[in-house]
């Protein structure tokens, strides 16, 4: 009875976020490899296709039946959709598909495929058979090859994408250098500090634990707003260089809207997630062993390299994976204050879900950053235990 | 070994420590000044580093007190606070009295799937919820009540590990107590658990609606124009056009963070004493 009960206090939270959080995760990631809107919209269609030898054009039946469910399509107002998705196989070829239903009746040829090849002659070429053979198919990788940079060709073979268009690698290289540069220089700037507050006076670390605090508590956006009124080029440190005579008034820096404007943005969000572990470590180090190393004879960087620094690298690993962890899926700032050359990888699936509306794409883009981010946490379930994970 | 080389060392760190503690909190005391500029600009202008009283004025202040948008937000944020807040106190509340008990199987596993929606980046919970509610069955796009069940699920994580903590010094024998003077479960649970773990349920319920409170991304995807927050509203606004009504409100919310810390330090301290041992 005990043990039941016991347990059955944590099942609603359970459920609410096994409903509000797994299930909706599993449906991107069910989205990332599978679409039937050309299956659904042409279901005939895609049947006949999957007898078709791909080697020659489709038999005149197949023309037939595509005939019918193409203006069947457009009566439903499915037909844009299905020119969209062939558009992605095969570039070009929207504009072929959605006028040809509106066409049929101008044309006076003596067969099904005459008249689709008198609409376009892209009827007449394998290219966009293949393509539309391709996007019948429910289950796809295309997200995926996409996702890293290579694509799925009409005819199935995969090839990379040619250079000018290969952003995804680049972009997830970039996410990983930026966290691990914002978590080196938290770790820099953090440790310090947080060696300050455990060092100092009971009074002043009060103080100095609410001087970290305050921007722990405070909203994102008023911090990031503070970093562009700060960064900007008629903004505040401008304006101090100008009047220190560092920099020409004709010549300010431009510290915002670019990779600058992100990495001082994000390490300053972040600061805190690696002050607040460190520092909480840092207090439970007994003072007397450096002491210690001293009286044996060791200078104060020897005793800080040999003694007090490995005593405190629990605090140095929470907080250094903490950080990272929070960085790498980083939106909020960077969309801000990270102009188009410090975009992160999740302002890109943000891009692909509300302007280029290739929600695939951005299901595939974020399942990869998801194992990533669902990797690192399990690190740090295993050597720091997330039920010792402390809050301010 | 020479003492004024470590001195200097010693004090150049110290240096670097001061700029550190400067480079965290500098940029919030650089909004509240520029919020009472008189002039739509974003920097200190000669007449206000001179204290003249000409170049102050309560201009944005007053903007923002008479718009109808910022009000609307205000209601929003609140709204939806609270709500996520009460959904997410109860259920987090719970389930760390019960993840407490020293028999509750797979512990570990549960902890970190009630964990999980603290380090799950925002953009991938703006995507899925985005998704999923926007399914014909289920359309909770656009409402309310999809953005309160997602920043609920957002902010239970912190009520989870809050109450947890304060449970951990929590004395079992107050239970086994009260349950031989005839108490019932309900009965110890609100005459003698809840009063002395509710700063703990207190202090997560705050993170839980700061984070509510602080929430973008969601909003962002998933909410249409009725459901614009607070902080969904100042990222149009910095987006588009940046005047310094933002940063007014910026001013009100830091001030807001102040008041949140110091409640939720003083609950800390009278945790403390509280289950200190007589």
């Amino acid at each position: 009875m005990g043990k039941l009960k016991a347990s059955s206090l944590a099942l609603p939270l359970i459920a609410f976020v096994v409903v509000t959080l797994l299930v909706p995760i599993f449906s991107l990631v069910r989205l990332s490899v599978y679409d039937s809107t050309v299956a659904e919209a042409l279901p005939k269609t895609a049947e006949v296709l999957q007898a078709w030898s791909g080697t020659e054009l489709p038999s005149i039946e197949v023309y037939e039946t595509l005939a019918e469910e193409l203006i069947a399509a457009q009566e439903t107002r499915e037909l844009g959709r299905v020119a969209s998705r062939v558009n992605r196989i095969l570039s070009g070829s929207r504009s072929t598909i959605s006028k040809t239903p509106r066409r049929f009746a101008r044309t006076d040829a003596p067969d099904a495929r005459e008249e689709f090849i008198e609409i376009d002659e892209d009827w007449g070429e394998l290219a966009i058979w293949h393509a539309l053979r391709q996007a019948t198919d429910t289950f796809t990788s295309r997200n995926f090859l996409q996702a890293v940079d290579f694509r799925l060709m009409p005819d199935g073979s995969i090839e990379r994408m040619p250079e000018s268009q290969q952003v995804y690698v680049t972009l997830f290289i970039r996410t990983l250098g930026v966290s691990i540069a914002v978590t080196a220089l938290c770790f820099l700037i953090g440790y310090p500090m947080a060696y300050a507050m455990a060092h100092a006076s009971s009074g002043w670390a009060r103080i100095l634990l609410v001087l970290v605090l305050i921007p722990f508590w405070t909203s994102l956006l008023v911090r990031t707003t503070s970093w562009i009124v700060i960064l900007q080029q008629q903004g505040v440190l401008n304006d101090i260089f100008v009047f220190l005579g560092i920099v020409a008034d004709d010549n300010r820096l431009t510290m915002v809207h670019n990779m600058t404007g992100t990495l001082v943005a994000m390490t300053q969000v972040l600061l805190p997630f690696m002050i607040l572990p460190l520092y909480s470590v840092m207090t439970n180090i007994p003072r007397d062993l450096t002491k210690a190393a001293s009286s044996l004879g060791a200078n104060p960087f020897q005793a800080f390299v040999r003694v007090y620094f490995p005593n405190s690298l629990p605090g140095v690993a929470a907080g250094g994976l903490l950080v990272f962890i929070l960085s790498i899926g980083y939106y909020i700032t960077p969309a801000l204050v990270g102009g188009s050359k410090g975009q992160l990888i999740s302002n890109l699936i943000a891009y692909h879900l509300q302007t280029s509306l290739n929600w695939g794409l951005a299901a595939a883009l974020s399942v990869i950053l998801l194992v990533g981010v669902i990797v690192l946490y399990v690190v740090y379930d295993r050597f720091i235990g997330i039920d010792r994970m402390k809050l301010g | 070994m020479n003492t004024l080389f470590w001195r200097t060392v010693k004090g150049a760190v110290g240096v670097f420590t001061a700029f550190g503690f400067l480079f965290l909190i500098g940029p919030l005391f650089v909004i509240v000044p520029l919020s009472f500029n008189a002039e739509p600009y974003f920097t200190f202008r000669p007449e206000m580093l001179m204290l003249d009283p000409e170049a102050f004025s309560l201009r944005w202040y007053e903007n923002l007190f008479n718009d109808e948008e910022w009000h609307r937000a205000l209601f929003n944020s609140f709204f939806i606070g609270i709500c996520a807040t009460i959904l997410a106190t109860t259920l987090g509340t719970l389930a760390a009295i019960s993840l407490n008990q020293s028999n509750f199987p797979a512990r570990r596993t549960v902890m970190a799937l009630l964990i999980s929606p603290m380090v799950t980046p925002i953009v991938i919970v703006g995507v899925s919820v985005f998704f999923f509610y926007s399914q014909p069955f289920i359309g909770l796009a656009q409402t309310y009540l999809g953005i309160i069940l997602s920043h609920a699920m957002l902010g239970a994580p912190f009520v989870v590990i809050t109450v947890t903590a304060t449970l951990a010094g929590f004395n079992q024998t107050l239970m086994h107590a009260a349950s031989s003077l005839g108490a019932n479960a309900w009965t110890r649970f609100r005459r003698v658990q809840l009063p002395l773990i509710s700063p703990g349920v207190i202090t997560g319920g705050l993170f839980a609606f700061a984070t509510s409170f602080d929430e973008v991304v969601v909003v962002l995807f998933m909410g249409g124009l009725e459901q614009r927050t607070l902080p969904r509203q100042m990222w149009s606004g910095i987006r588009e056009e940046i005047n310094p009504t933002i940063l007014a409100v910026a001013t009100l919310l830091i001030i807001f963070a102040v008041l949140v810390l110091f409640t939720v330090e003083w609950l800390r301290a009278r945790t403390a004493k509280q289950l200190q041992p007589q």
